[in-house]
């Protein structure tokens, strides 16, 4: 009842001093506070309320530890991702240059995280200190690296519950994870933007034949669709780890196939009752100049996007599947596995904030990856449809 | 003299392009008393919208005004604030934008969005206002004007949707009222039934208006004054007669000269001759409806046939029946005599290539993503087999035809061009394939008046020196005067007339011709009046061309 009261207490507070607040501005002779509405004066007053509560519990709520971990955080990412700005602006080619010149801080550090994400992919085996499946210390070691707290100095970020290094496990998982959903997307847009583009070009029972197979397959829910799947293609694969991966490589390349072909349908129909498009069809060119010559270089900016987003749902559609224990099969490091393992952890919140970071930790790794590779699709979306015109 | 309703002193406007804010109006000055009609002309670019808003005390986005004052009876819109304005839009100030279709929300009734200002404002209530609707709708000549409130805005014509919209401009009883291009979407002979009604409401009312319009004759029936305008700057402002008799600046007299471009006929060709094109009794459908009957014309070597007609008639799906785009039901196209296969994709390459076309729309008639030279490079490459610097010269070669210099431009995107040269790079693909004969769709309808008869000297000499054979669409017969041999006159899918120009612009007519003529705006100041005298109030527009159905 009090948190009620005191909630309405705020508000009333912050409409009382909206109001003065536009009352002032309509008396000054600048165009921006003299026109501002009543909502937007609210939304400045209520900007400045949240400020004030975030700096009251960075400084003086000790319970905050994770506010405050996301505000240093947030500051270093600001930071780094002003420099690489910065660097970018300095090194490279007048084109790469004058792309750095005009990017927002936001599309900096999407591009500085993907990039950190692609090296340690890469270089995995010589970045991790262990292997990805060795057994190194006791079980369940708490990170922080500091013996005072439960931690050891050799493995900053703790271990899990069969005692393996989770700086590791986590570096290896950049490789697995992300690997794996890269290949998958691209097997989803070859598929699915080859034949809508065929459909939208072609047209007629084509176009409707495919259509509704894919509203057929649309219609499923997904998750529980690739869960069916894969249950069949574990009967299939048998003890044979390495095949049951590449059946959850197609299993989800083809549900996300069908997205990407409805959206690649509806941009190459758009593209396809163009002028030029017509004339080259009376020139008498072929369907493959059509496609690749004619529809592909319009429909970059869109599918390009597309990517970007469907990366990230197929990402989590295996870090789900791992989690639910049919996605990447042990001892394989996978972020899905790691946060489905140590999840119980989170419930010592309250008590250590330290063990509860044991399962943020990778779901941290796939939240970090999604909002940067948003990111960057925001910003060429933006580039793009400034281009049009 | 009294104290002008609107005063606008040095204003400037800016707008923002790549991050930077440019100049686009320098210092306009605006004086428009009670009762007067202002015409502002002037190309595309000039400025004439973005100041027409800016009388409002309004910007789009992008543009902000950045020195001097509009002042409308007396109230600085400048500095206004946003309050102020909102009680003078609407109601004393109102706006008729260019496409009433565009500006009309489809999810409600013409009556209700009438009445919303009025309401909105407290001049009247809702019963009040819709009477008075109906007695402006029938002051404006809108049929049933009890009745056709309450329709939606796609249950009703063009020409009627835009005397709504000035009927909901009125529906305050402005002082001031800015029209933007109110009849450029719109067929002749729907366009003089809008602006006869403007012309009478402004008049009864003693509203002030500016009326913006790139169309020399439809200003000078329309003004009082006009005020030409060039790339933001004032060129020149006088009496409509004045300005019409004599321009000052060469910049106005160019205006007034593009309409003397005219081309002498070319002698009938020789009895017994194979017409490169012939299209023999064509029926077309487009599903279950029938959009062609039995349509046929001949189109000779190195003559040009204007189709004209207006939007409906079917003029432009003559163009995709001879292209196979829309294969006819029935009847018969021959090349040079031999029949074609209707159907595009049964053509041969050779037949592809003899017949060419050039689009209204020239953005998207090129591919953003190509440059000149590929676009222009494909049809060279795909017809004759030429690579590498044989192509490429050639393609220079085309460039230099339709005189644009080569190397400045193949490598440019189509979006780094203006609007006449993309048009003249859709003429340069269609020469790549060197064809016998080419359709040119309303190709001049898109550009201004100086740029579009640059475009019509260049078919016209490219013509003399290939013999190349144009069909050419247009509405406009301005255009027809001065290019064509021959005039296919077309109505509800059948031609209802054609023959040589001379014959076609000389009387006797068939009464849709005459009709079509008449209702072309000449650039006397009194032509309207004397045709509404001639032909009566209930004879032009579209009561006229619903007694000959």
């Amino acid at each position: 009842m009090t948190t009620l009261l005191g909630f309405l207490g705020v508000l009333a507070a912050l409409l009382v001093a909206a109001f003065a607040a536009r009352a002032a501005g309509q008396r000054t002779s600048n165009a921006y506070l003299r026109d501002m509405t009543f909502a937007g004066a609210f939304g400045w007053m209520l900007l400045l309320a949240a400020l004030a509560g975030g700096v009251y519990l960075y400084a003086f709520v000790d319970g905050a530890v994770f506010f405050r971990w996301a505000v240093q955080f947030f500051a270093v990412a600001a930071v780094a991702a002003f420099l690489f700005r910065l660097a970018g602006r300095s090194v490279g080619t007048e084109a790469t240059k004058k792309g750095f010149r005009q990017m927002p801080l936001t599309a900096s550090f999407g591009l500085l995280t993907i990039l950190l994400y692609a090296l340690t992919a890469i270089l995995a085996p010589l970045l991790a200190p262990y292997g990805q499946s060795e057994v190194v210390g006791t079980v369940n070691m708490l990170p922080g690296g500091d013996p005072a707290t439960g931690g050891d100095p050799a493995h900053p970020l703790g271990t899990d519950q069969i005692g393996r290094d989770l700086l590791s496990r986590l570096i290896y998982g950049a490789q697995n994870t992300v690997g794996i959903a890269f290949a998958t997307t691209c097997i989803a847009f070859f598929v699915g933007g080859a034949l809508g583009f065929l459909a939208a070009t072609i047209g007629g029972w084509f176009d409707n034949i495919l259509s509704r197979a894919v509203d057929v397959l649309m219609a499923i829910p997904s998750l529980i669709f690739a869960l069916l799947l894969m249950t069949i293609a574990s009967a299939w694969a048998g003890n044979q780890q390495w095949q049951l991966t590449l059946y959850m490589i197609f299993i989800i390349a083809l549900i996300d196939s069908t997205r990407v072909f409805r959206l690649a349908r509806a941009v190459g129909q758009n593209i396809v009752v163009m002028d030029y498009i017509e004339a080259a069809k009376l020139r008498g060119e072929g369907l493959s100049y059509l496609i690749f010559r004619e529809i592909l270089p319009n429909a970059t900016a869109p599918l390009l996007a597309e990517f970007g987003l469907r990366f990230c749902f197929v990402f989590l559609t295996i870090a789900a599947l791992s989690f639910l224990g049919v996605g990447i099969q042990p001892p394989l490091a996978d972020w899905g596995t790691m946060v489905r393992d140590l999840a119980q952890f989170i419930n010592f919140a309250a008590f250590s904030p330290l063990a509860a970071a044991l399962p943020l930790m990778a779901a941290g790794a796939i939240a970090l990856l999604t909002v940067a590779v948003n990111f960057v699709v925001d910003w060429v979306l933006h580039r793009s449809s400034g281009l049009k015109d | 003299m009294t104290e002008p309703l609107l005063k606008i002193r040095g204003l400037t406007l800016e707008g923002l392009s790549d991050e930077t804010w440019t100049q686009i109006v320098n210092g306009v000055d605006l004086d428009l008393h009670r009762g007067e009609v202002l015409g502002l002309i002037g190309e595309s670019g000039a400025g004439k919208s973005t100041i027409g808003l800016a009388a409002m005390g309004f910007t789009r986005d992008g543009v902000r005004i950045s020195g001097g004052s509009v002042e409308f009876d007396g109230i600085d819109l400048v500095n206004a604030r946003m309050g102020v304005k909102r009680d003078l839009l609407g109601k004393r100030i109102a706006y008729v934008a260019q496409s009433a279709a565009a500006s009309f929300n489809p999810a409600h009734k013409l009556i209700d969005q009438h009445t919303e200002a009025p309401v909105e404002h407290g001049v009247m209530n809702e019963k009040e206002s819709q009477e008075d609707a109906m007695r402006l709708y029938e002051r404006l000549r809108l049929p049933n004007p009890e009745e056709i409130g309450f329709r939606y805005p796609h249950q009703v014509s063009g020409g009627q949707l835009q005397r709504a919209m000035t009927a909901m401009a009125m529906s305050c009883r402005p002082d001031l009222i800015i029209f933007d291009e109110p009849t450029t979407a719109l067929d002749v002979t729907t366009q003089i039934e809008v602006l006869a009604a403007i012309r009478d409401i402004v008049e009864q009312f003693g509203t002030a208006a500016i009326y913006i319009t790139h169309d020399l004759a439809v200003v000078a029936q329309m003004a009082d004054r006009i005020k030409v305008l060039f790339r933001g700057d004032e060129v020149e402002e006088a009496a409509t007669r004045t300005m019409l008799d004599s321009p000052q600046e060469d910049y106005t007299r160019s205006l007034w000269a593009v309409r003397s471009f005219e081309r002498p006929e070319k002698p009938a060709p020789a009895a017994g001759a194979v017409p490169v094109i012939s299209v023999d009794a064509i029926d077309a459908f487009y599903g279950d409806v029938q959009v062609l009957r039995g349509v046929s014309f001949d189109i000779h070597e190195g003559r040009t046939v204007a189709v004209v007609g207006e939007s409906g008639s079917g003029k432009s799906t003559a163009a995709r029946c001879i292209t196979g785009l829309l294969p006819p039901r029935s009847g018969v196209i021959r090349l040079d005599g031999e029949e074609l296969p209707l159907d595009y994709r049964k053509r041969s390459k050779e037949q592809l290539r003899q017949i060419q076309m050039i689009y209204q729309m020239a953005d998207t008639a090129l591919n953003p993503r190509k440059t000149i030279g590929e676009i222009i490079g494909r049809p060279v490459e795909f017809y004759r087999g030429l690579k590498g610097a044989k192509r490429r010269d050639r393609v220079a070669q085309l460039l230099h035809e339709i005189e644009l210099p080569p190397g400045e431009y193949i490598d440019r995107l189509p979006s780094e061009l203006s609007g006449g040269q993309k048009q003249r790079i859709g003429i340069a693909r269609a020469l790549a394939a060197e064809p016998k004969f080419i359709i040119c769709d309303e190709v001049t309808s898109a550009l201004d008046q100086l740029v579009a008869e640059g475009i019509l000297r260049l078919l016209a000499r490219l013509q003399d020196e290939r013999k190349l054979s144009y069909m050419f669409i247009t509405h406009d017969l301005a255009t027809v005067r001065a290019i064509s041999d021959e005039v296919v006159v077309m109505k509800d899918g059948e031609v209802v007339e054609q023959g040589p120009k001379r014959e076609m612009f000389s009387p006797p007519h068939h009464p849709y011709t005459d009709l079509l003529l008449s209702s072309v705006p000449e650039m006397d100041p009194d032509w309207l009046t004397n045709l509404l005298e001639e032909r009566g109030r209930d004879n032009i527009g579209d009561a006229a061309v619903n007694k000959m159905a």
